[in-house]
């Protein structure tokens, strides 16, 4: 059976590229290196959600047309709409989105990828305050101590920490995973002691002192690389670091702003900050300080909640205060593979990284304007192309019922919750399983998609597609002004 | 003492491994729906609504309200807190509010969750059915 190594996985932003699938019969029948989400991807990309066949409503009904009349059908959408919205791009080829940039110029609509409902606040605060960042190479090398904020890259990125982080074998750091095997079988010891207490002679818990939870293990001492997480709730990887800050919903503004007062020696005058004690943040301000080389890694923790954009604000300028003691650099945990690729595209053609308005023949950005969220809630627009992505699954209902409301076409290989309620459904070949391609790591570092198995018979690129749409449009375009 | 039948938390959206998987396998697969009808809340949190694992609750913010099933969080403590996986289930829910910068509040929603034995859970079909009355 052949197997094809180095594949890149396309699921996450950290586009592991260590990937090797076993082909048999030109299907994937195993999966190694990968992470749950990878192996659910590359074994499932062909399951029973796959649309095989264009569709197009009728009488409320979705019925199978051909792919020439489903396209004819988009292009016809598109060409009609005075305000059309073109979404997606993140879980697609960066030579897709060209395409659709090309396209959205054409119907003088608006193109918007997923960072606006993901790291789009980001994008806003460093177009501010710049970023100080570096590639995942540099991180994995030399970071000495890590923090992850607003994140839990054990759900949302698994193999960041073994890839690039605290868990990896760096030429000058060394891996921290024998420390965390010892200190897990240590808690699970404590654990045992505590239930094994309580059975025989307690019959109830003993008592937690307040904030018990939050002081620092002593593996925080321990040499080599430590891990802080930052988050509102204990998640999977606050198990895993050296130190968890459990930081009330809403309050990391303050947090950060405290961490800022302590890198600079300024003295706090309250106990707690967003919950915290001031004495636990002056742990970690000890160790942020007296590291050689930090990363800051942030989530959609500090984007979607309290002052969205201005954290990451605070985020980076923190990252500045500190790299006058030490180095630090800081980076967005970025969701979809290529959302990246989507930001890098956009900016190359038309210098704005999302939220392009073409309604007046030029690009014009004005995020709270041009954003397709804004513009749905508006109810502005009048039709929407969306591309490799979920919109009805992932915005607000109040967004949704209008993109809904409107024609509404779709271009992705499974039958999502967005296809579920479009006009036009275009069934697509997978990017980086069926489809070469191009994707940009969180870190914008341009890695190939390989295609390792044909699609099914009939099934196009989503690139091929976008210029067929274009092709048409054009078409239409041109008998309307001869006539 | 009486138990309380409506609890004022926080709501937080996020990603969870399951739903990760789920959506790789298909937004229509039983694994997807699985992984975003529930809800994980602080054991807590759960004794003072007096509702036991696998319970359907009904969560309400001021943008709608939607019912999904208890889970019992294995990471605790985090009163007050309630996470619900990104899905169509939980944007019923959040807060459209973009503040002007385009990105609507998926995390720190104000929100109430009361007990809901007699309330089923919607499939999706159902869900798009009453939000949209399509699909």
């Amino acid at each position: 059976m052949p197997v094809v190594k180095a594949v890149t996985c396309p699921v996450c932003g950290c586009l592991c590229d260590d990937i090797e699938l076993t082909i048999e019969n030109g299907k994937i029948v195993k999966v190694k290196n990968g992470c749950a989400m990878c192996e659910a991807k590359f074994l499932g990309y062909c399951c029973e959600h796959r649309v095989l066949r264009p569709m197009i409503r009728k009488n409320g009904e979705l019925v199978k047309v051909s792919l020439k009349k489903a396209i004819e059908r988009a292009a016809q959408i598109l060409a009609e709409a005075n305000y059309p919205v073109l979404y997606g791009w993140s879980n697609t080829s960066c030579e897709a989105t060209s395409v659709g940039i090309e396209l959205a110029e054409e119907v003088g609509g608006v193109i918007d990828n997923t960072s606006v409902v993901c790291h789009g606040p980001s994008i806003l605060s460093l177009q501010e305050v710049g970023l100080p960042g570096c590639t995942l190479g540099q991180v994995r090398h030399r970071a000495d101590l890590v923090i992850y904020w607003g994140s839990n890259p054990w759900s949302s990125h698994p193999r960041h920490i073994e890839r690039y982080t605290t868990f990896s074998e760096g030429r000058f750091e060394k891996s921290a995973w024998r420390g965390y095997i010892s200190k897990t079988r240590a808690l699970i010891g404590l654990k045992k002691i505590k239930s094994a207490f309580r059975r025989t002679l307690l019959k109830k818990e003993p008592p937690v002192p307040e904030y018990f939870e939050k002081k620092p293990y002593p593996s925080m001492q321990k040499e080599g690389r430590k891990l802080i997480v930052i988050d509102v709730r204990r998640t999977r990887s606050a198990d895993i670091a050296d130190y968890f800050i459990q930081v009330e919903p809403n309050k990391d503004y303050e947090l950060f702003q405290a961490f800022r007062a302590l890198v600079r020696d300024q003295e706090i005058e309250v106990d707690k900050v967003a919950g915290v004690p001031v004495e636990y943040l002056e742990e970690v301000v000890d160790e942020m300080v007296s590291c050689n080389f930090g990363a800051i890694f942030f989530g959609l923790g500090l984007t979607m909640s309290g002052a969205k954009w201005r954290n990451i604000d605070a985020a980076i300028s923190l990252v500045r205060d500190l790299n006058m003691r030490t180095k630090f650099v800081i980076m967005p945990m970025r969701g979809h593979y290529n959302v990246t690729g989507a930001n890098v595209v956009s900016t190359w053609q038309t210098g704005y990284s999302y939220a392009v308005d073409f309604s007046l023949g030029y690009p014009r950005y004005n995020p709270g304007e041009t954003t397709v969220v804004d513009i749905l809630l508006r109810k502005d627009s009048d039709a929407a192309l969306v591309v490799a992505s979920d919109p009805v699954s992932n915005f607000p209902k109040k967004a949704a019922e209008h993109l809904v409301e409107n024609p509404l076409i779709v271009i992705d290989p499974h039958m999502n919750v967005t296809s579920q309620v479009a006009d036009v459904v275009i069934p697509s070949a997978f990017a980086g399983i069926e489809a070469e391609g191009t994707a940009y790591r969180m870190d914008h570092v341009p890695i190939p998609l390989k295609k390792v198995v044909e699609p099914p018979p009939g099934i196009l690129p989503d690139e091929e597609i976008l210029r067929r749409i274009l092709h048409e449009v054009r078409k239409i375009k041109k008998a309307k002004e001869a006539s | 003492m009486e138990k309380p039948s409506k609890l004022k938390v926080t709501l937080v959206t996020g990603r969870t491994i399951e739903q990760g998987v789920g959506k790789e396998h298909g937004k229509s697969s039983e694994e997807y729906v699985e992984s975003v009808t529930v809800c994980y809340m602080d054991p807590e949190d759960m004794k003072k609504l007096g509702i036991k694992e696998n319970t359907n609750i009904l969560v309400s913010t001021e943008f709608g309200s939607v019912v999904v099933k208890a889970v019992k969080s294995i990471r605790t403590p985090h009163p007050g807190i309630v996470f619900i996986p990104y899905g169509p289930w939980a944007n019923v829910v959040v807060d459209p509010e973009t503040n002007s910068i385009g990105m609507p509040s998926f995390k720190g929603i104000p929100a109430e969750v009361e007990p809901a034995l007699d309330k089923p859970i919607l499939s999706l079909k159902e869900l798009l059915k009453k939000q949209f009355r399509k699909g």
